[in-house]
C-alpha cells in the first residue's frame, strides 16, 4: 500500500447532478491514487450511488470535471468509462444468471474470430483470471445463477479484470458475503492493489473499512465533507460526526404532552419471522403513536412492514390488528381490517401513474362509492376533492394524471387514499423518499396530525434523523433483528448509527 | 412550498404541451377513437368508389354488421382480458367446443323436450368454464397467460373433436327439431339482424362495465400497475379470474350465434378467431402491456376488418390478398400506437 506523492489516478472537481426535484451531488471533490484503497463513506441519500454512477458514465455530472491520468475526461457512457478501465462492481451484480461463466465474463467483448466465438481459449483465459482472484475452484462452464452469492462476486470481478481496469469500485461488496468470504475479498483487493488497481470501496461496516481502507472521503447531502482522510489517523467518533452533522434542518412538528405509549394497542405483531430476512419481530402500536423503525437498506425493515402488511408470507408469528388476527399473506383482509401501507417505490407499487387523481385515491374504498357494482363518479370526486384541499395538492384538479405531479403530492395522494379509508394503522415506507425538501415537512405535519386523529403509524426510514425527529419511539433493526428499542427521545443521531453500524453503542 | 417543488410543478406542466397538436389529440383516447373514425370513413369511401351501389346499400352495411358480429362479442371480452394484463389464445377453440357441446343429439333432444333456452344455458356454461379454469391455472397455478390459454386451444378443440366425432352436426340431426332456437337467433327486430343486436347489447354492456362500474376500474388498476393493485388491498387474482370467465361467456354467446347462422355445431368454428379479435382489440388502440383501452375502439376496430373484408369480396377479391392487406394495417397501427406510447412515457 504506496502512499505516493504522484499524480492522482482519478480527480473528480465540484460535480453537480440534479434530478427533477432532488440535487443529489453538489459539488464532490475526489482524489483516487493509483495503488490505493479509497473508502467512500456516506448515509443513505447522501450521494454515493449517484457518484459511482457518474463514475461508470451511466449519469453526466451537470457540471464540474474529472480529470484521469492528469488529462480532462467525460464518461460519457458505460463503454467509454470502461474503455478508460474503469469497472463497477454493483451491489446488485449483474450477470446473465443463464449463461455460464465464461459467457458472463466475456459478455459484450467475446473472444472470437471471424464472429465465431474461440470457446477453448476464453475458458482458458477464465482460469487464468479465476486462478488470480484465488478461485480457481470455480468452473469455468459452470451456469452463473447456480452459484452461491460469493462465487458470483468473484465472477464479476473477472469480468472488471477482462478489461485492462485501473479503477475497481466496489458498492457494498461485503453485504452478500460471510466472514471467510470477506477475508478473501480482501486478500484480492490487497493484490489488485499491489499490481497498482486503484480501489473504490463502499461499504456500512466501519471495521471494514478500518481492515482494508487507506483513505477515507466522506459525503453528506451530495456534498464532499471531508477529502482524503487517512484511515489510521480518524477515530470513528470523528467519523460519525462528520457523516451525521447537517446544513439543512427539517422542521419536525413537536410531540404531544401525553404519552401516546398509553392509547389502546391497536397494532400488536408478536414474533414476526420471515425465514432468512428477519425473526422475532415484536412490535406494538397505540392509538395515536408514532413507531419509527432505523436501519440500514436491507437490514430487513421494508420486508417487516410488507409482512405485517400481508404483501409477504410470515413464516411464523401473529399480526393482530384492533383485537382481531390477520390471516397470513394477505393484505386484502389486511386492508379490510383497517390497515394502510404507502409503499417504499412509490412510483411503481403506490400509484396508477396514467390514471387521474381521484381514481387513484378512490382504489381502495371503490366498493363505498358503488351501488350494484355501479360507481357514483360524482361522489368520488367530491370526496377526492375535499381530500386534495385539505391536504393541499398541488396543483389542484382531481382529473389530472398522477404522473404530472411531484414526488411531494404523489405522496400526499397515497396518504388520501388511506384517509378516504379512516384507516386505523397507517404504514410508510421511505415517506419522503424523492420528496424535496419543502414538502417534507408538510409530510410530517400531515403525518403527526394522522396519529393526533388516534391513527397508528409505523414509519420506516433510511434517514436516521427522520426517524427520530418523527417518531415517539424508536426501534433499531441490524441484520434481521431489532436490536434496540427506546423513547426517540432518548436517543441521538450518532447513537442510532452506532446501532445500526456496529449493532451496539460504542464508548 | 419550496423553490424546488414549484420549479418540479412547472415542469411537469411544460411536458403536458405537446408541439404537435395531431398527435396530443391522439394520444387521448376520445381523439383515438375519433382517428378511427376517420380511417373507417376513409375505408368506406374507397369501397363507395370501387364497388359503387353495391357498397352504399343499407343491406350491404347490415352484410358488414353481421361479419362483425361474431368477432365482435369475442372481441369486447378480449377488451377486458388485455386491459387487465392477459391475452387469450383459445377463443376459437372454446367457440368450437361450446357449439358442439350444445348441438349434441342429447342437448338438442334435452331442448326439444323442455325449452331451447337449455342449448343456450349450456353453451354459455361450457364457455363461462373453460373460461374458468383458463383464469383459475392463471391466477393460482401462476402459469403465463399465452402458454395456459395456448393449452387451452389445443385441449378445449380437441374435446370438441371427440365429442363431434369430428361431424358436423346439423341442428336438424337425429330428427330432433328445436326450431325455437333458429327462429330466434334468426329472427329481425326493427328490421335489424338478432345477431347484430346482440353485438350492440354486448358492446353496451361492455362499455358501461368497463367505465362505469368497479369491475372495469379493477379491470384497469389491475393490468395498469398489478403490484399497486395488490398493494391498495383489491384481489388482484379473483379478478384475473373474473377476466377469463367473462371471455368464456363471451365465446359461449359467439357460439351460439355460429350455431344460428351456420345450423351447425363444428369442432371447425372459430377457427382463428383469435388472431381476428385481438387484431380487432390491437387496432382499437387497447395496449398489449394492460391498463388502457377502450370498448369503443374494439367496436371500431372490429367495424374496420369487416369492411375492408366486405369492399375485398365486392371487388372478387381474394381472401389471400385480404389476409395480406389486414396484417399491413395491423402492423401500422402498432407502430402508430408505440410513437404515442414513447411520447407519452418520455413526460
Amino acid at each position: 500500500m504506496t502512499q505516493s506523492t504522484q499524480a492522482p489516478l482519478l480527480q473528480m472537481r465540484g460535480i453537480v447532478k440534479e434530478f427533477p426535484g432532488v440535487r443529489a451531488l453538489d459539488g464532490v471533490d475526489l482524489d483516487v491514487r493509483a495503488g490505493e484503497v479509497h473508502c467512500l463513506l456516506g448515509q443513505n441519500g447522501a450521494g454515493k450511488s449517484t457518484l459511482i454512477k457518474v463514475l461508470s458514465g451511466f449519469h453526466q455530472p451537470d457540471e464540474g470535471t474529472i480529470t484521469w491520468n492528469g488529462e480532462p475526461t467525460s464518461f460519457s457512457t458505460p463503454a467509454k468509462a470502461i474503455e478508460h478501465g474503469v469497472a463497477t462492481i454493483y451491489q446488485e451484480l449483474d450477470l446473465v444468471p443463464h449463461l455460464d461463466v465464461t459467457e458472463n465474463v466475456f459478455l459484450g467483448h467475446e473472444v472470437s474470430r471471424a464472429g465465431f466465438t474461440q470457446r477453448s481459449q476464453a475458458r482458458q483465459q477464465v482460469r487464468d483470471l479465476l486462478a488470480r482472484l484465488g478461485h480457481s475452484e470455480i468452473s469455468p462452464t459452470r451456469i452463473v445463477g447456480d452459484l452461491p452469492p460469493a462465487a458470483q462476486q468473484v465472477v464479476s470481478m473477472a469480468r472488471a479484470l477482462s478489461h485492462d481496469t485501473k479503477l475497481l469500485i466496489l458498492d457494498e461488496p461485503s453485504a452478500v458475503l460471510d466472514g471467510e468470504e470477506v477475508k478473501n475479498l480482501f486478500r484480492v483487493i490487497r493484490d489488485l492493489t499491489e499490481e497498482g488497481v486503484a480501489v473504490v470501496y463502499i461499504s456500512h461496516r466501519l471495521e471494514e473499512i478500518r481492515e482494508i481502507g487507506d483513505r477515507i472521503t466522506v459525503l453528506k447531502d451530495g456534498r464532499t465533507v471531508a477529502t482524503g482522510l487517512a484511515v489510521a489517523d480518524t477515530p470513528t467518533p470523528e467519523l460519525i460526526k462528520l457523516m451525521t452533522g447537517r446544513a439543512i434542518e427539517y422542521v419536525f412538528p413537536p410531540r404531544p404532552e401525553e404519552d401516546r405509549a398509553r392509547g389502546d394497542v391497536v397494532l400488536d405483531v408478536q414474533d414476526l419471522t420471515l425465514a432468512g430476512v428477519f425473526r422475532g419481530v415484536n412490535l406494538t402500536v397505540h392509538a395515536g403513536e408514532i413507531v419509527g423503525l432505523a436501519g440500514l437498506v436491507g437490514a430487513g425493515r421494508s420486508e417487516i412492514l410488507e409482512t405485517l402488511y400481508g404483501a409477504r408470507r410470515a413464516s411464523a408469528g401473529t399480526v393482530t390488528v384492533d383485537g382481531k388476527r390477520m390471516r397470513r399473506g394477505s393484505v386484502t383482509a389486511t386492508v379490510q381490517a383497517g390497515v394502510g401501507l404507502a409503499p417504499e417505490e412509490r412510483k411503481s407499487q403506490g400509484l396508477f401513474l396514467d390514471e387521474a387523481v381521484f381514481r387513484n385515491i378512490t382504489m381502495s374504498t371503490m366498493g363505498r362509492f358503488a351501488r350494484l357494482g355501479f360507481l357514483n363518479r360524482r361522489e368520488e370526486r367530491r370526496r377526492a376533492e375535499e381530500l386534495t384541499t385539505s391536504l393541499d395538492v398541488r396543483p389542484a384538479g382531481v382529473g389530472r394524471a398522477v404522473r404530472t405531479l411531484s414526488g411531494g403530492n404523489q405522496q400526499k395522494v397515497v396518504l388520501a387514499r388511506w384517509l378516504l379509508r379512516e384507516c386505523r394503522v397507517l404504514l410508510l415506507d421511505e415517506p419522503t423518499r424523492g420528496v424535496d425538501v419543502g414538502a417534507r415537512s408538510e409530510l410530517y405535519q400531515l403525518v403527526r396530525s394522522l396519529a393526533d386523529s388516534g391513527v397508528a403509524v409505523v414509519v420506516v426510514s433510511s434517514e436516521i434523523e427522520e426517524v427520530l425527529g418523527l417518531a415517539d419511539r424508536v426501534l433499531v433493526v441490524r441484520e434481521g433483528v431489532v436490536v434496540h428499542e427506546s423513547s426517540a427521545t432518548e436517543l441521538d443521531e450518532a447513537t442510532v448509527l452506532d446501532l445500526v453500524m456496529e449493532g451496539k453503542v460504542s464508548a | 412550498m419550496s423553490q424546488d417543488s414549484v420549479r418540479v410543478e412547472q415542469a411537469a406542466l411544460e411536458t403536458e404541451r405537446e408541439p404537435n397538436p395531431v398527435l396530443a389529440v391522439l394520444r387521448t383516447s376520445v381523439g383515438r377513437n375519433a382517428g378511427l373514425v376517420v380511417a373507417l370513413l376513409l375505408i368506406c369511401i374507397v369501397g363507395a368508389i370501387t364497388a359503387g351501389g353495391r357498397f352504399t346499400d343499407l343491406d350491404n352495411a347490415q352484410t358488414i354488421l353481421r361479419l362483425a358480429a361474431v368477432t365482435g362479442v369475442v372481441s369486447i371480452g378480449m377488451t377486458f382480458v388485455i386491459i387487465g394484463g392477459g391475452i387469450d389464445l383459445s377463443v376459437g377453440a372454446i367457440v368450437a367446443l361450446s357449439s358442439v357441446w350444445c348441438t349434441t343429439l342429447s342437448t338438442r333432444m334435452m331442448a326439444e323436450d323442455t325449452h331451447w333456452l337449455v342449448m343456450v344455458g349450456v353453451a354459455l356454461l361450457v364457455g363461462s368454464a373453460c373460461g374458468l379454469v383458463n383464469g383459475l391455472l392463471i391466477a393460482y397455478g401462476n402459469i403465463v397467460p399465452f402458454i395456459m390459454t395456448l393449452a387451452m386451444l389445443a385441449s378445449a378443440r380437441g374435446l370438441a373433436e371427440i365429442i363431434s366425432d369430428k361431424k358436423t352436426q346439423t341442428l336438424g340431426g337425429g330428427g330432433v327439431d328445436v326450431g325455437g332456437f333458429n327462429d330466434f337467433f334468426n329472427r329481425d327486430l326493427l328490421g335489424v339482424d338478432v345477431q347484430i343486436w346482440l353485438f350492440v347489447v354486448v358492446s353496451v354492456i361492455g362499455w358501461i362495465m368497463l367505465n362505469r362500474m368497479t369491475f372495469g376500474r379493477r379491470t384497469v388498476a389491475v393490468g395498469g400497475n398489478p403490484e399497486a393493485a395488490r398493494l391498495a388491498g383489491i384481489n388482484v387474482k379473483r379478478q384475473t379470474v373474473y377476466l377469463y370467465v367473462l371471455i368464456g361467456f363471451c365465446c359461449g354467446i359467439a357460439a351460439l350465434m355460429l350455431v344460428a347462422k351456420t345450423t351447425t355445431g363444428s369442432s371447425t368454428h372459430g377457427n382463428l378467431l383469435e388472431l381476428d379479435a385481438i387484431a380487432a382489440v390491437v387496432i382499437g388502440g387497447t395496449l398489449l402491456t394492460g391498463g388502457r383501452g377502450t370498448i369503443v375502439g374494439t367496436v371500431l376496430g372490429v367495424l374496420i376488418f369487416s369492411t375492408i373484408t366486405n369492399i375485398f369480396i365486392l371487388n372478387n377479391r381474394s381472401f389471400s390478398e385480404q389476409s395480406l392487406f389486414k396484417g399491413a394495417i395491423i402492423v401500422a397501427a402498432v407502430l402508430l400506437q408505440q410513437r404515442l406510447a414513447s411520447r407519452n412515457s418520455s413526460t
